[in-house]
């Protein structure tokens, strides 16, 4: 049963996306890069250089994952766009992760600033995977520029509150052309599965990771957590009703009396 | 006599030369700028407790072992006056900024309990009591009895001071080996030097043939403020932080002075970041307002060796070669214990079987242990 995400003409057979941010060690980090079996890590170019033969850059190659290079801490759409370009030339990929946000307090999106940038970025050449608000109309007018992915917020980066508008990343996966990844805000596994059951195509996650005491089981959780809710997406789930249903059938029954 | 190179004068670097003179070794140190690295700048501070983090279980028993002996380095070095190399056995006060911030400080107060080290939670109003420099912000905190401090610039500069000409300002580019077996040093020169032993505690210089240990540059920012003419000092003792799950530490010095740290970035830019230092300042004065009053005395940057699980890389490479390095964010809590294991392994001295694992230069050539294991 073929089930592969084709995210910016890469197929992918794991529908989880790592971050690196907030690792204890880079031995712990490469232990849950490789637990949660993930084949995408998005990396933030303004914080870690990409030579070296021992970086995060070298030890994503040796894994066999492929590098996102994103544009965290960039405020202004000038800013994320001379961060795209460094992070083309040093790695030699058009792949990027945007993100823009709007002030340091939030680190929501600001959209007029995202969409200015995604704009030039994709005109340019570069395969752009935007960081959105959980806003349904955003995530269209970023698919009408051009983006490959759509990357909704589930709540602001690092709270692990969880997924806050359900309702919002539903209608975004229903009317979405290009691959939704849920990104931010998971704090747990089942904030992961139920961003899938919800038909969002990948979840991106770091802090839930590794900000967790025990960092690789946590990545092992959240690969659990990703395929069973895809699965049960699939699956179909049974309409909520408000009256029971005995799970026996209850036809053709003979009378005790 | 037994005679020793050891390349590389920063703390691990001195105080090893300084325990192989000690125990009688003919000694020689190599380095064309002694104490120029992350031991010039570092903070000093000697913090088994606050250093404490999950997933690093080898690390935190080599801190707790290696703060124990202290006093006795600082004893052997400089009897009767610590203060000279300003040694503080004062505590620490970790505070958090916000509720989550002290949800996080609670959990790890409990994770270095159940490990044995001394931890107190206390309320924000003692913590102020303690240190009325301490924002009304503060969300409670955790007083840490046993995390200390040393002076590493005093302190570097007392082991230079005792090694006296043994420290020379040379370049080495090379290794003189016959059979395998590593028998001295090529300098910059061309001259080779020869020794019984070579211990190499370079940090991130790596020499020819040590190209594939695993060590990465981990920069760090850096500040150190003077409180403004005719203000008393504002800090009795170390005070961290944990602001929107940063770490901020702020150390005071004897003099009334204030080091401020640290950032850990890996973007290889060795001159400090502008958004590094404002963040440091930022997050410090969240929990210590009075830090805006100060004046800015020195802004630095230094790489740290880091190793991919954040504990030293040491070992015997050869018959007549030991390495010691990688020593991250805690070469100068480490430099006691540190200097010890390596002149016990220069002296093919007897070391337990455990520790030499865990500082093992080849243990990252293993396979990757399971999720969930202990």
């Amino acid at each position: 049963m073929d089930d592969a995400l084709v995210l910016g003409g890469e197929r992918l057979t794991s529908r989880l996306i790592m971050g690196t941010g907030g690792a204890s060690s880079l031995a712990t980090l490469e232990a849950s890069l490789v637990a949660s079996g993930t084949e995408v890590t998005t990396v933030a170019i303004r914080r870690y250089a990409a030579a070296g033969g021992n970086s995060v850059f070298a030890m994503l190659e040796r894994l066999g994952v492929r590098a996102l290079p994103n544009t965290a801490g960039c405020f202004a759409a000038r800013d994320a766009v001379l961060t795209a370009q460094l992070a083309r030339e040093a790695l030699e990929t058009d792949w990027i992760k945007l993100e823009v946000v709007a002030d340091e307090d939030t680190l929501l999106p600001d959209p007029v600033e995202l969409l200015t940038a995604a704009d030039q970025l994709v005109a340019d050449g570069f395969s752009v995977f935007a960081y959105t608000n959980d806003d349904p109309i955003l995530a269209r007018r970023l698919q009408d520029v051009g983006v490959v992915a759509v990357m909704p917020a589930g709540a602001p980066i690092g709270t692990g509150l969880g997924i806050l508008n359900p309702h919002h990343i539903e209608m975004i996966a229903a009317a979405a052309e290009v691959p939704v990844v849920l990104d931010a805000g998971v704090g747990t596994a089942s904030d992961a599965a139920l961003a899938m059951e919800l038909g969002c195509d990948a979840v991106l996650l770091a802090s839930a990771v590794t900000r967790a005491h025990d960092a690789p089981l946590m990545a092992r959780a959240m690969r659990a957590a990703v395929q069973a809710g895809r699965d049960a997406y699939r699956a179909g789930r049974i309409p909520r009703r408000s009256l029971a249903r005995a799970s026996s059938p209850d036809e053709g029954r003979i009378d005790a009396w | 006599m037994a005679s020793a190179i050891v390349v590389g004068a920063g703390i691990i670097g001195l105080t090893t030369a300084w325990r192989l003179v000690e125990r009688g070794w003919d000694v020689a140190v190599f380095d064309p700028a002694p104490v120029s690295g992350a031991s010039h700048v570092a903070a000093g501070m000697l913090a088994p407790a606050s250093e404490v983090v999950w997933g690093q279980p080898s690390l935190y028993p080599l801190m707790v072992e290696s703060a124990r002996r202290y006093p006795e380095l600082i004893d052997r070095l400089y009897a009767g006056r610590p203060q000279e190399v300003g040694y503080l056995p004062s505590e620490t006060l970790v505070v958090a900024a916000d509720h989550a911030d002290r949800t996080a400080l609670d959990e790890r107060t409990s994770l270095q309990t159940s490990l044995g080290l001394k931890a107190h939670r206390i309320t924000s109003l003692d913590a102020r009591r303690l240190e009325p420099g301490l924002g009304p912000a503060v969300v409670g905190g955790v007083h840490l009895p046993d995390d200390h401090q040393i002076d590493p610039r005093a302190l570097c500069a007392v082991l230079l001071d005792r090694l006296g000409d043994r420290v020379v300002r040379q370049e080495v580019t090379g290794f003189v080996e016959r059979g395998g077996v590593t028998r001295g040093v090529v300098l910059a020169g061309g001259e080779a030097h020869h020794a019984d032993q070579t211990v190499v505690c370079t940090g991130l210089g790596l020499l020819p043939g040590l190209e594939a240990l695993p060590l990465r540059p981990v920069f760090g920012d850096i500040l150190r403020l003077v409180p403004t003419t005719g203000t008393p000092p504002l800090l009795g003792r170390t005070v961290r932080g944990l602001v929107r799950g940063r770490s901020v530490y702020l150390v005071p010095r004897a003099d009334g002075g204030l080091v401020l740290g640290a950032t850990v970035r890996e973007d290889d830019d060795p001159l400090p970041s502008t958004e590094g230092v404002h963040r440091l300042l930022d997050d410090a004065r969240r929990i210590v307002p009075g830090v805006l009053d100060t004046r800015i005395l020195e802004v630095s940057a230094r790489a740290r060796p880091g190793t991919p699980d954040d504990v030293p890389i040491v070992g015997r490479l050869d018959p007549g070669r030991v390495i010691s390095t990688g020593y991250f964010r805690h070469g100068i809590l480490l430099a006691p214990l540190g200097s010890d294991i390596t002149a016990d392994l220069v002296e093919s001295r007897e070391i337990d079987d455990e520790l030499l694992a865990a500082l093992d230069p080849h243990r990252f050539d293993r396979p990757h242990s399971t999720p969930g294991a202990p």
